[in-house]
């Protein structure tokens, strides 16, 4: 019998070739001195008018193929001179915005492109970058949400207030809910910005064939089929001329999702002008300032409550910044007011929203994609709440939770899917007590008063959340055994490291009954896969999973019907084990799944030895047709999978931080992860995804953040300036657990798990450290995310501040 | 972040390096390139041509002598730091070294091109003006030695003519009963500090003879401030005090890293730690004799 290999941790098959140096990225792709180089003039200005472009200091430079502003798009390809498109419409985006390609008359962030040049080499596309002369007049900026709100200046002149959308949903009347509530209490947060800064930027290259007139792409992207899509609308190709290919992609984390990117369409257009391959690899500097942020908001919370801490009224109010334009729609602050629930169950909940504009890069979804900041909001509140009572923080979540009886739970909300906000399944106390055992929690007060009494400063913290993976539309497999028995299976969507081919081959292996090595999977290539959504909201195991679970079953099932019919049995007398279909109990009686793949295809031609086997003097019934109706020839299977709404991971992470009295350093002292995703198809690929959330969590939490000055000028672009965390300030161990709490959704019972790590922890630092510092001053409260060790010591010298402020019941 | 385009040199012999530079004076020489060629490729430094030293005989040696240790301009702050004989003779080196950037950086990186590059955020500088050493410069004219004193004359602008190169430098040895210590708070590992302290304390006995402590990122040049008499008494207290005397020395800044408060509060909390750890370490080693 086969070992299963769902839930076990297969080694990755990807390692061999990214460990050591043999990964192929874009980059990688068309390196030879007839490959065309492109860079990008950009605006230097945060907002100006575009008054007069001249390039004619290009035009003598030796190596320049073609330098293109607005105003030659149109003569290239039509649609190129309309704006990029609004991805996802929504109708309480009442006034989306997109930029153009190349920006026609207005700039509005630094960074916007401006002008394209193609030339021989990046230096010397570099060097005719720096020959563009632009004259702008500059209007004045807004920058950051403040501003914004103000609205003293306007973004686009056409859009009043700096206001994109603004939306409400409630489940009540939220504010008799309040009035007669015990308690109420009132929080003002705010959370900065920061980005996902994956190791390798965007990249495009582009070759078009005169000869078929096609056009093949490569980009790394995190959906090759809205690309090839993109690309075949811009450039008014028909989309069967049109193939992209997502070859090894360095990082995503979300910032890949957005699509076309202005270098996107233009370098297709450019490799079809000019008849030559054309790349554009983004640099690191171009990528601070010209792909996407995400994370910036600030949020004012009411909430009502009992004595016991139970939630009778949540009325929340949050500005999201979304940068310049809104080619992403709504989705981040739709995530932000719908996830922000967790695991709790208000009685009643209102949230509304303001999306606002900013002459700032644009903000589309960073892993997590709303959930950091509806979780730090929540659970902040929760913190707060515990304080006024005087309770144990675990105690007044715990009082919240909705039950593991009560599943499925509807939440009386729309998701960021259309689709109704009920979650599927979960056991939220049960985390919480796993939890509480692998932080010691309930220890903690002791160990935190005798550190006390040695001057040093502990502090605990704890958050939860619910996250909504694996949304639609759908997503689809192919699974092929050739007569080698070798199994090709491809997915359309991309893949950036997760290790999609192991897990993948992991569920066929255990579905055919194949050996795990004999099994290739191919992602994001729209040759192999033309129909797929993309690589987003932790979607790949969940979607793609269960497409090849049952593309399998299919491949299966015409496996066990042919080989019956050649060994003359029944065939549910047979079994698959490692390539070899044979009778239970009688592993005498068998064939070779090759073989079985050879009678799959009736021949009239022989090839080789194995394929005489399946010629027409060789096999069938001269009385039937050799394919018989309704069947095909070929041992394949193909199916999709399209659940009506998304699966609901949880978890919950807690944190023990020092804070030094005199320097204000921040110490991670552990860090415990409670996670639930459903059955596990391969725990150290899951644990891998929670290391890397975490990580991120904690750049996000205690490093990273966009320092804009007033003027739009973004001061930190650079690796150096821009603080990721390192190796050395990760937690050296993060303790974790696993619930396996199965999703009723689907086949496999699984739900996403790559976003998890990341969504708790400007929750789960703030409250460490307030824990921390309340050691010694009792009222520090903190209400901003991230922080350094300059703003706690600033937060010190504040002491004491106010706390939230509280109202009584009068 | 493609460099402008640049003439490339690569001499076999400091005079003829020294020839290329005296015949081009918008060259820039090229040793380990950590800083340099990062300044490059942001097109922020467009120099006309690179004198790229690595070839040069000779100039890659760490050695110690009973005076001190002298570092030559190809040795690698990983060649210094491996040194054991260095760290016996001056042990405030190695301290210092350990904190610049990573492992990765100090292998390219070289410690003499750190000096001259006059960056008032890097370790060495101030270790060499704390010490009273001096760097060894040539050009097509001959040598000169540069006190550290006379080294550094503003923000990344050292006082070393565009026609010449660096060969070595020189840190003087540990004096007796001397204890020297480092220490600096960065946002992350390896990164630049927000403040970094060095000092060189001597005693005879428990009393302090001469206390002297060196500034890294809170001034605009490598600061060394005299703190000996404040350190009539050495305890808790005057050590706490010694922020307040040397901060009007220094001019901590604003930056999106840090406030300038906060800097201040690390002058004051890193001064009487590392002072006081020169001070204890004085005394273990004359205890020890």
């Amino acid at each position: 019998m086969t070992t299963k290999l769902m839930g076990t941790p297969v080694q990755r098959v990807e390692d061999q070739r990214f460990l050591r140096g043999h990964g192929r990225y874009v980059d990688d792709v068309a390196v030879d001195e007839r490959t065309l180089h492109a860079a990008v003039v950009r605006s230097p200005h945060a907002h100006a008018r575009i008054v007069d472009i001249d390039v004619s200091a290009v035009l003598d430079l030796e190596g320049v193929h073609a330098v293109w502003t607005y105003d030659d798009l149109a003569g290239l390809a039509t649609p190129m001179a309309e704006p990029l498109p609004l991805l996802i419409p929504h109708p309480a985006l009442t006034h989306g915005r997109t930029q153009y390609a190349l920006a026609r008359a207005e700039v509005n962030y630094v960074g916007e492109a401006v002008a394209f040049v193609v030339a021989d080499d990046r230096y010397v596309a570099e060097d005719a970058v720096g020959l563009v002369r632009v004259d702008y007049e500059v209007l004045p900026p807004v920058v950051g949400i403040d501003r914004a709100r103000a609205a003293d200046h306007l973004v686009h002149d056409d859009v009043p207030g700096n206001v994109g959308a603004r939306m409400e949903q409630k489940t009540g009347d939220v504010e008799a809910a309040l009035a007669a509530a015990p308690h109420r209490l009132q929080l003002d947060l705010t959370v900065e910005r920061s980005a996902c800064m994956p190791m390798e930027g965007r990249g495009t290259v582009a070759r078009w064939d005169p000869d078929t007139h096609r056009l093949q792409v490569w980009s790394s992207t995190q959906t090759s089929t809205g690309v090839r899509a993109a690309v075949a609308v811009k450039l008014g190709l028909d989309l069967g001329q049109v193939d992209v290919i997502t070859p090894d992609v360095g990082g995503g984390f979300g910032v890949k999702i957005n699509h076309p990117w202005p270098e996107e369409l233009l370098v297709p257009l450019a490799a079809r002008t000019l008849g030559r391959t054309v790349k554009f690899t983004e640099d690191r500097r171009e990528h601070f300032i010209s792909s996407a942020h995400e994370r910036g908001q600030v949020q004012h919370i009411e909430v009502g409550f009992d004595d016991e801490g139970r939630l009778l009224a949540l009325d929340v109010e949050f500005w999201h910044d979304h940068g310049a334009y809104t080619p992403y729609g709504l989705i981040v602050p739709i995530i932000t007011s719908t996830q922000l629930l967790g695991p709790y169950k208000p009685q009643v909940y209102r949230v509304r929203f303001e999306s606002l504009y900013t002459n700032t890069v644009i903000v589309t979804p960073y892993r997590g994609a709303g959930r950091p900041q509806g979780c730090y909001a929540m659970e902040r509140t929760m913190d707060a709440i515990a304080d006024f009572l005087d309770r144990d923080r675990a105690e007044v979540r715990a009082a919240n939770f909705i039950q593991p009886d009560e599943f499925p739970f509807d939440q009386g909300l729309v998701f960021q899917d259309g689709r109704e906000l009920e979650y599927d399944s979960g056991d939220y106390p049960a985390s919480l007590e796993k939890l509480k055992a692998l932080v010691g929690w309930d220890d903690f007060p002791a160990y935190q008063a005798e550190m006390a009494a040695a001057g040093r400063r502990v502090g605990i913290g704890l958050a939860c959340y619910v996250e909504g993976t694996g949304v639609g539309p759908y997503e689809g497999a192919h699974v092929h055994i050739e007569t080698s028995g070798k199994v090709k299976v491809a997915t359309g969507l991309t893949t950036q490291g997760q290790g999609h081919a192991t897990v993948f081959a992991q569920l066929v292996a255990d579905e055919l009954g194949v050996r795990m090595e004999d099994v290739e999977v191919v992602t994001g290539d729209t040759r192999r896969m033309p129909y797929a959504v993309g690589t987003f909201a932790s979607r790949a195991a969940v979607m793609s999973g269960s497409a090849i679970h049952l593309a399998a079953k299919r491949a299966k099932e015409k496996a066990l019907r042919i080989a019956a019919e050649a060994l003359e049995v029944d065939e549910r007398d047979l079994e698959i084990v490692d390539g070899v279909v044979s009778v239970k109990g009688s592993p005498g009686t068998s064939i070779d799944l090759g073989t079985v793949s050879v009678l799959s295809n009736p021949l009239r031609y022989a090839f080789d030895e194995a394929s005489k086997a399946a010629t027409q003097f060789s096999v069938g019934d001269p009385g039937r047709p050799p394919v018989a109706e309704g069947d095909e020839p070929g041992l394949e299977g193909k199916d999709f999978y399209s659940p009506e709404r998304a699966t609901f991971a949880s978890g919950m992470h807690a944190v023990i931080v020092e804070t030094d009295p005199l320097t204000a350093e921040i110490r991670i002292l552990k860090y415990a992860v409670v996670h639930d995703c459903g059955h596990l198809i391969n725990p150290m690929i899951v644990e891998g995804q929670i290391h890397g959330g975490v990580a991120q969590g904690v750049g996000g939490a205690l490093y990273e953040r966009m320092a804009y000055d007033e003027s739009g000028q973004l001061l930190n672009a650079s690796f150096m300036d821009f603080l990721m965390p390192y190796v050395t300030e990760i937690p050296d161990g993060i303790d974790i657990d696993h619930l396996e709490t199965p999703s009723p959704l689907n086949p496999l019972g699984i739900k996403g798990a790559g976003e998890a790590g990341v969504i708790p922890s400007a929750a789960v630092f703030a409250a460490a450290i307030e824990d921390a510092e309340r050691v010694a001053l009792p009222d520090l409260t903190i209400t901003a995310m991230p922080i350094s060790p300059s703003e706690l010591h600033a937060l010190r010298q504040r002491h004491p501040q106010p706390r939230p402020h509280r109202q009584e019941r009068s | 972040m493609k460099p402008a385009p640049f003439d490339y040199h690569r001499p076999g012999s400091l005079a003829e390096a020294l020839a290329i530079l005296a015949g081009e004076p918008g060259a820039k020489v090229l040793a380990g390139g950590q800083s340099l060629v990062p300044l490059l490729s942001m097109r922020l430094a467009a120099p006309a041509a690179l004198v790229d030293i690595n070839g040069l005989p000779d100039l890659d040696a760490v050695t110690v002598t009973d005076d001190g240790v002298r570092v030559g301009a190809l040795a690698r702050h990983a060649d210094v730091l491996a040194s054991t004989a260095a760290a016996e003779r001056q042990p405030l080196l190695g301290m210092a070294l350990a904190h610049v950037a990573h492992a990765t950086i100090r292998n390219r990186g070289t410690t003499v091109g750190s000096l001259v590059h006059a960056d008032a955020a890097s370790e060495l500088p101030v270790v060499l003006r704390l010490l009273g050493g001096s760097v060894d410069v040539a050009s097509v004219g001959g040598t000169r030695t540069i006190a550290a004193d006379d080294l550094y004359l503003g923000p990344l602008e050292s006082s070393v003519a565009p026609d010449e190169i660096a060969t070595s430098a020189w840190f003087p040895a540990l004096e007796p009963g001397a204890g020297v210590a480092f220490d600096e708070v960065a946002r992350r590992h390896g990164d630049y500090a927000l403040c970094g302290v060095a000092a060189v304390v001597r005693v005879e006995g428990d009393r302090v003879v001469s206390a002297r402590a060196g500034f890294v990122s809170v001034a605009d040049l490598p600061t060394v401030v005299d703190v000996t008499d404040a350190l009539t008494t050495v305890d808790a207290a005057a050590l706490a005090d010694l922020g307040d005397v040397v901060l009007p020395h220094l001019d901590p800044a604003d930056d999106v890293h840090a406030t300038a408060d906060y800097r201040a509060q690390l002058v004051r909390v890193l001064t009487a730690r590392v002072v006081g750890t020169a001070y204890d370490r004085a005394r273990e080693r004359g205890t020890a004799r």
